[in-house]
């Protein structure tokens, strides 16, 4: 309110002290506090779990017990703790400059690849972890954007990872640029379908989409269990589909083990997608109005229910496009608990991608990177995987919750934040 | 005998507004004192820490000489200070009796509500000061009027000496505001003491003893009643000569745009809220529709746009039925529409500027081919907008909720003018707004209309109808009760009309000369 | 104005009353024919079902004999009692359409009940007996949410509440060598999970479905990592507890049917029905409930008032965790004795939907658990009688029913005004 403002200063002679309260802070630091905060959210998560770490690891614990005795042992048994984990898992993701290295002069001096392929092997194992993660976060976000909580991304993962390999394994004689389209597209229907049948629910009843896709999660689960024993079982007594036929996987760019493919550029090419979906169409436009503001938009003559449809239906196929390409690019078939923790996980890379594509693909980034590293963590150093859940909760945490990063580390808020997606469950 | 209440240099700012700068304000035992200003001067901030629910960065307050500091509204309720906000305070899936002992409950056996003995007590006090109120009615499902009785003895049951009304006849028909100063007079002679916050110049003059006028945040007076006149309390309000007449033209209706017959429509709890309306409103006239709030207004407006599903009846614009048409639908017939909350279903506040402004528009040429929308022609056309509609803002890409009200409102009518419209469904068009808006949006609807766009205005305030419409229809129980040209008004007809009377009964009751009233300025 | 917020009015056109009756109509109608065409059909004549009302090893109930019922003939007037509601409904339409989908919804379920019996035999009040059993985790669940949304706090975290007490109790139960120790320790974990949760949500204003995913997360891991790296290897040290103990209730547990179902339980069951006439006792009738509702249907009134709204909410989101915790507590010592990773399963989402389907309300909630414990119940039995729909597909029926049964039931239930949204003084 310009005019109230300019009262404040110029026409009335007030105390200092009155002056001081309210106030105009200054504009730039909005950017850098929408970098800030994740970035800090993810440092202090990463702090509390080193704690986790030190507090599970049997030497140092030992160590403590003589404390008062030595000290000194103690502080370097956890710090011994902390950086074997950290270590093991900076290694799991990244690999080693040392091992680069050398494999580099073992190429010039005997053209040998395969020391640089080991070298370089936790890196792109981590950029194809990152693959399905960008998919999935993408499709947390889209649903975000229309205001509309998708949890069923897991189920939508597992749905589309079986009806991609079903295409990949039971058609054949098909060439590759036939036949992995075409399995891709199967997948993003499958996933598709699963995420339009709780937004339509939602338009249509308002039943609330938390409990739907949560419902629907499980329902996929049991599906896909009775499917991988039943029709879909390969020969033999392992719940399995058969493995797909080498025209639907997607390529890779280096032999085995190394997995990288097509899929990471895929997935920035949804990226682009999704964004010029977002921001430069008019359905986008609809998806986000509704989203701000659905009583505002159904005022300006939006349909609600088809938004809901949309945004759940396209939210569904980004999550049933990561399922497949987790299965063409890395797998080629699908098992139980095939979409384990995706579910999760890309809510997280969503929240912390602050909804917008950009920051999913950076987030997924990291997020793939550590869950890559993270095996590398449990096989090293004994540290159990499910420790990056408790690392990826407090993440979400700090994020949703930037008053608490702001109180641990003094910083100022500009205005009161609030980032409401619930409105209770009719709606 | 000290005063029994006085604020002295009251001070409370907001991040980047200052509500009260330095008031003082007292009020001696058994007077009504009402507290008198425009939308946004502070009373309501005032009142809000006199009960507790702020605190003042500076200032005292003394009740009966003795200096105080309210902590919360439970320290308000102790020291006798009772407050009946504007908007009322009540749980509509409670009843009367639940809602009153609200944090005052008496139990019996220890744990049990003992809701007998606070009923018993409401009766009492329903009695004791003429406020009819059924203990076991659901809040829901009173009339408004009811409501306010309940809210009045929730106030009296906790024995309060020093009331706060704000806003009371918002919600009351001029009949049923007679019977509000009764009550009023009932609980001065009690030896209660009333602040009653308002911004209507008649009343205050018809029951206030002295009368404290705010302006920005300051006092710019207290005078006695008696020695107040209209003209001389909207200068105070206002700050410079007021005008109290709006100058129109007379108006050239042409053809029919908007014909509703026998209209019924139910709300979602299935009550009949619009009950067999029928109106016509042709182009180049306004027509606006009198009437208390709650008589269906709303759902009538929701009917016509689109929102709501009609029961029976027809609607047709331009001779072409309205019938299960969607919202979409309504707007590209031409219809425009300013919405009764324009934060909630006129504005997305997040969005920037630009994005409201072709909130109706965005699909269609030149703001998008096909699906693809044309960024550069959208924020083009609202830098132009924002500079045709006077909309103070810095630029067209800032969240429109960093808009004060009146620029908010300018938005809305930006993006409602700025398309081809034939008719203009304007509700509370200026609820809310400061003085300088309110004058903008009556200059553009009657400009609208001078351009042959017909106008629907609806509009609890009767003095912005009488002000504006060429014709006036009075809503009552969902239906329209008459029909006047605005030459034919008699302002207490209306209000028998407003309140149920049949027409041959009210004629009767109303001075057989029918004059021309002042047509007085609206705040 | 919430009227065109309401999402049963949102975008459809429905016409009330007429043609709601006309649809609910024809679909009861097609409920009794399903029936004939699921059931009736393809069977041959004379075959029985045996529903056996007294449970096999049962020591204190005064017997009953069994219920036989002729296969064919039951399934047809099952058929026609559906069909005729239909048609009820049809013509007449009542006043409580509810009971009548209750009516359908029990022939349907009876048909299929007899259908897959026949020519076996099912004990009938042992099913009643374990869908109470199995609905006790999903009410208290249920319980939890009733209790913290009615002040307007959404609680999604019940699954990662009842997941980590159901680790705290199993480990403390089996260090300290004593059941009640261990149930406590559930009890003090679900309390504290909520605090963490209240804290986020009123003090840091977190929205309230984050939060609860993010301790959702957080508890699953924990307690993965904690069952992976501390219980798989300790077992008998971390992970043995012992189960509580079925307390049969002199005189009343012999009565017949209502006996071995109600009063033949463990302490937890007890507990969870205690808890249920509690609540609702309190909720409707003291000064408490009185607060609570108004804090959670309009908290600023509740304010003008001098009701303090945040303390309301904190002490209800942690009445909740209580509960939660003697849920999460059941997994454990109540049911298998040891803790197994994600072994909750989704029933804190299921006891969700049995409070939104329970309108918000303790009993309703009992009621709709009871429907959830006995379609989970039911996919086990019909395991056992080698009904030949597939395992999995039987599993799935209680997430299906929950779907369906929200769809249904949102537009006519009244969820607390305020759920959801934080409450800002000022």
């Amino acid at each position: 309110m310009k005019g109230k403002a300019t009262k404040l200063h110029t026409e009335s002679p007030l105390p200092k002290e009155a002056l001081k309260i309210g106030g105009y802070r200054g504009p730039n630091s909005n950017i850098l506090q929408t970098l800030l905060i994740p970035v800090l959210a993810v440092i202090t998560s990463l702090i509390i779990g080193a704690i986790v770490v030190v507090i599970s690891n049997k030497a140092a614990i030992e160590s403590y017990q003589n404390f008062f005795h030595a000290p000194g042992a103690a502080i370097i048994a956890t710090w011994d703790a902390i950086a074997t984990a950290y270590g093991a898992l900076f290694y799991g993701s990244f690999g080693n400059i040392k091992e680069l290295i050398e494999g580099i002069k073992a190429y010039y001096a005997a053209g040998d690849t395969k020391p640089i392929l080991l070298a370089i092997y936790p890196f792109t194992e981590s950029l194809a972890t990152v693959t399905p993660y960008i998919l999935a976060g993408l499709a947390v976000a889209v649903g975000f954007k229309c205001g509309l909580f998708n949890i069923g991304a897991e189920g939508q993962f597992g749905i589309g990872a079986l009806c991609s390999a079903f295409v990949g394994y039971s058609i054949k004689g098909l060439p590759l640029y036939v036949h992995l389209p075409l399995a891709l597209l199967a997948g993003a229907a499958g996933g598709a379908i699963w995420g339009a049948i709780p937004g339509y629910l939602k338009g249509l009843t308002g039943a609330h989409e938390v409990v739907n896709t949560i419902m629907m999660n499980y329902i996929s689960f049991r599906l896909s269990d009775w499917l991988l024993k039943g029709p879909m079982k390969a020969t033999g007594y392992r719940p399995v589909t058969p493995v797909i036929e080498n025209s639907a996987m997607l390529p890779r760019f280096f032999p085995d083990p190394l997995r990288f493919n097509w899929g990471f550029f895929l997935a920035l090419a949804v990226t682009v997608f999704v964004y010029w979906f977002l921001f430069k169409t008019t359905i986008g436009f609809e998806i986000r109005t509704v989203g701000a503001n659905p009583a505002g938009a159904r005022y300006a003559g939006m349909s609600i229910v088809r938004n809901f449809v949309i945004a759940m239906t396209l939210s569904g196929a980004l999550a049933g496009l990561a399922g497949a390409t987790q299965v063409l690019g890395i797998d080629h078939w699908v098992g139980q608990g095939f979409s384990a923790g995706y579910g999760f996980d890309s809510i997280a890379i969503a929240l912390l991608g602050q909804s917008h594509p950009v920051g999913v693909v950076l987030a997924a980034l990291l997020w793939g990177t550590l869950r890559s590293g993270a095996t590398r963590m449990q096989s090293l150093a004994g540290v159990p995987i499910e420790i990056i859940s408790i690392i990826q909760g407090l993440v979400i945490v700090f994020v949703a919750a930037p008053a608490v990063i702001r109180w641990i580390y003094r910083i100022r808020a500009i205005r009161a934040e609030q980032i409401i997606l619930t409105r209770g469950w009719g709606g | 005998m000290p005063p029994v209440l006085e604020l002295r240099g009251i001070i409370k700012a907001f991040p980047g507004v200052l509500a009260n700068d330095r008031i003082d304000l007292t009020l001696e035992k058994g007077e009504i004192h009402a507290l008198l200003g425009e939308n946004g001067a502070g009373k309501t901030t005032l009142m809000n820490i006199l009960y507790g629910l702020y605190k003042p960065d500076m200032g005292q307050i003394f009740i009966n000489g003795e200096e105080v500091v309210i902590h919360s509204p439970s320290d308000a309720i102790a020291r006798g200070i009772g407050m009946v906000h504007q908007h009322f305070m009540l749980i509509p899936v409670m009843t009367s009796t639940e809602n009153v002992m609200l944090g005052v409950e008496p139990v019996q056996n220890g744990i049990f509500l003992d809701k007998t003995k606070v009923a018993k007590r409401i009766r009492e006090i329903s009695k004791q000061y003429n406020l009819e109120v059924d203990p076991d009615a659901y809040i829901g499902e009173l009339p408004v009027g009811a409501q306010q009785r309940v809210e009045i003895i929730k106030v009296l049951y906790r024995q309060a000496e020093i009331l706060i009304l704000d806003e009371p006849t918002a919600v009351l028909t001029p009949q049923e505001v007679e019977g509000f100063f009764k009550v009023l007079r009932f609980l001065v002679a009690d030896g209660k003491s009333i602040i009653f916050i308002t911004h209507k110049l008649k009343e205050v003059l018809a029951v206030a003893d002295r009368i404290t006028v705010l302006r920005g945040g300051q006092v710019v007076g207290t005078v006695a009643a008696k020695e107040a006149s209209q003209e001389k309390l909207a200068s105070m309000m206002v700050g410079r000569e007021v005008n109290l007449v709006v100058k129109k033209k007379p108006a050239t209706p042409k053809g029919v745009v908007l014909n509703v017959k026998d209209l019924y429509v139910r709300d979602e709890r299935q009550n009949l809220t619009v009950n067999g309306a029928s109106f016509d409103v042709r182009a180049g006239e306004i027509l606006g529709i009198a009437g208390v709030q709650g008589n269906g207004q709303t759902e009538l407006v929701y009917a016509l746009t689109g929102l709501c599903p009609i029961i029976s009846g027809e609607i047709s614009i331009m001779d072409k039925p309205v019938y299960h048409s969607s919202p979409r639908n309504i707007l590209e017939r031409g219809v425009a529409h300013i919405p009764e909350d324009r934060q909630r279903h006129g504005l997305i506040l997040p969005s920037p500027v630009h994005d409201n402004l072709v909130l109706c528009t965005y699909y269609q040429r030149p703001f998008a081919k096909g699906v693809a929308l044309q960024q550069k022609t959208i924020v083009e056309t609202s830098t132009k907008l924002v500079d045709q509609f006077d909309v103070r803002t810095p630029n067209v890409f800032v969240p429109v909720s960093t808009l004060s009200g009146g620029n908010q409102q300018k938005v809305i009518v930006a993006r409602e003018f700025s398309r081809p419209i034939k008719l203009l469904i304007a509700s509370q068009p200026t609820r809310g707004l400061d003085v300088g808006s309110i004058e903008y949006i009556h200059s553009r609807i009657i400009e609208k209309r001078d351009e042959g766009t017909a106008v629907l205005l609806v509009s609890p305030e009767l003095d912005e109808i009488i002000a504006l419409s060429d014709r006036i229809a009075v809503m009552y129980k969902g239906q329209i009760v008459e029909i006047l040209p605005a030459a034919r008004i008699n302002k207490a007809y209306l209000g028998l009309l407003m309140a149920g009377v049949k027409p041959a009964e009210a004629l009767q009751s109303v001075p057989a000369t029918i004059q021309e009233i002042e047509v007085e300025r609206v705040f | 104005m919430e009227i065109m917020e309401n999402k049963t009015a949102l975008n459809s056109r429905k016409a009330p009353n007429m043609r709601s009756r006309l649809t609910s109509g024809i679909v009861l109608i097609a409920i009794g024919l399903l029936i004939v065409l699921l059931f009736g059909l393809s069977l041959q004549a004379g075959m029985k079902s045996t529903f056996g009302l007294t449970p096999l090893d049962d020591k204190y109930v005064i017997p009953l004999p069994a219920l036989v019922l002729p296969v064919q003939p039951a399934i047809y007037i099952l058929a026609l009692v559906s069909v005729f509601a239909g048609a009820w409904q049809l013509a007449h339409g009542t006043r409580s359409s509810t009971a009548l989908v209750g009516v359908v919804a029990f022939c349907f379920i009876s048909s299929f009940l007899i259908w897959a019996t026949k020519g076996k035999s099912m004990d009938l009040v042992g099913t009643m007996n374990t869908s109470l059993v199995r609905a006790t985790p999903i009410a208290l669940a249920a319980l939890c949410g009733v209790i913290s949304e009615r002040a307007a706090v959404v609680n999604i975290a019940i699954e990662g509440i009842m997941l980590v007490s159901a680790m705290t109790s199993v480990i403390t139960a089996t260090v300290a060598h004593n059941l009640y120790i261990g149930l406590l320790a559930g009890i003090l974990t679900g309390m504290i999970i909520a605090a963490l949760h209240a804290i986020l949500v009123i003090q840091f204003r977190v929205d309230q479905i984050i939060s609860g995913v993010a301790i959702n997360i957080i508890g699953t891991g924990i307690s993965s990592f904690i069952s992976k790296r501390f219980m798989q290897a300790n077992i008998d040290q971390l992970n043995n507890s012992g189960i509580l103990p079925n307390i049969p209730i002199p005189f009343v547990v012999k009565i017949p049917v209502l006996g071995p179902v109600l009063f033949e339980n463990n302490l937890i069951v007890y507990i969870m029905l205690i808890l249920v006439a509690i609540i609702y006792v309190l909720l409707f009738n003291t000064p408490w409930g009185l607060r609570t509702r108004a804090v959670g249907e309009h908290p600023k009134a509740a304010d003008t008032l001098g009701i303090n709204v945040y303390l309301t909410r904190y002490v209800n989101v942690i009445l909740g965790g209580l509960i939660a915790g003697i849920g999460g507590a059941y997994f454990t010592i109540g049911s298998v004795g040891r803790f197994e990773k994600l072994m909750t399963a989704g029933k804190g989402f299921i006891g969700l939907a049995a409070m939104i389907f329970g309108n918000w309300n303790p009993i309703g909630a009992l009621g709709s658990s009871l429907i959830f414990g006995f379609a989970d119940s039911l996919q086990v039995k019909m395991q056992i009688l080698e009904t030949p729909i597939p395992s999995e597909f039987l599993q799935m029926a209680p997430y299906i029913v929950t779907i369906i049964v929200l769809a249904g039931v949102v537009g006519r239930v009244h969820m607390p005004a305020a759920d959801g949204t934080p409450y800002e003084k000022q």
